[in-house]
């Protein structure tokens, strides 16, 4: 069974992502939207979440919303894939079921 | 303007997130149209609220981040953004919009509205003001 986790939380605001990543079973995938893709970017002291889960989870992250807030696709934490709205749903499709984290 | 009192706004907020930062900006717009002596500080996620480039097109969300240039022209010119968290998401002042004013006793002369400062400074400078408005 493989989870599509969703994150729209900062983690730098929020330890929403920092749950999902404890509790989320290796295979998994988590997608980062909204104001979660902050938690995508790298150099910053929160980058670590993804850094250290990246080899148990695979990590997707919206495009519409990193464009949106101004963030540049070049700085993203290596590894993450950006998807866009029909990616999001192709993710959803692909696994057995989503879990929201909010 | 001896009944102009020193409003400091403090944005904590991310936008689009939450409808925090849009809000904050449209009161501190408000506070500059009566005339009042306002100074506002980006701390936390509210430093990602100036970053540049923002595109809102694919998201079905007013992009306001324009908004801000045009602070300096209802004299708000005071902009901290607290140096600690910046550095803690990994950004510096270039990724953040270049926002002036136009200073009328030295010919419109232009000049930077941001300034860079420590916790310490900004603690100092919300004892200073007579009414510190969160967002």
């Amino acid at each position: 069974m493989s989870i599509l986790h969703t994150v729209n939380k900062s983690a730098y605001e929020r330890d929403t992502l920092e749950s999902c990543v404890r509790l989320a079973a290796k295979g998994g995938s988590v997608l980062l939207i909204e104001d979660g893709v902050y938690s995508a970017m790298s150099g910053g002291i929160k980058s670590s979440v993804i850094e250290n889960a990246k080899g148990n989870l695979s990590f997707y992250v919206l495009g519409p919303d990193i464009k949106a807030r101004g963030l540049d696709e070049g700085r993203l934490i290596d590894g993450i894939k950006v998807v866009d709205y029909k990616g999001f749903v192709e993710l959803t499709v692909n696994n057995d079921k989503v879990s929201a984290w909010l | 303007m001896s009944d102009a009192k020193k409003f400091m706004y403090i944005n904590r907020k991310a936008p689009y997130g939450t409808v925090y930062a849009w809000e904050s900006l449209e009161v501190v717009l408000i506070g500059a149209a009566f005339e009042q002596d306002v100074s506002v500080a980006f701390v936390d996620d509210g430093v990602y609220q100036l970053m540049k480039g923002q595109d809102t097109t694919e998201v079905g969300i007013k992009n306001f981040s324009p908004t801000y240039s045009a602070l300096g022209d209802y004299d708000v010119n005071k902009i901290y953004i607290e140096k600690e968290s910046l550095e803690a998401r990994g950004l510096t002042l270039d990724d953040l919009q270049h926002l002036v004013w136009e200073d009328e006793d030295e010919d419109w002369a232009e000049k930077d509205s941001i300034r860079v400062v420590t916790s310490a400074e900004l603690a100092t400078l919300f004892d200073e003001h007579d009414v510190v408005l969160s967002f």
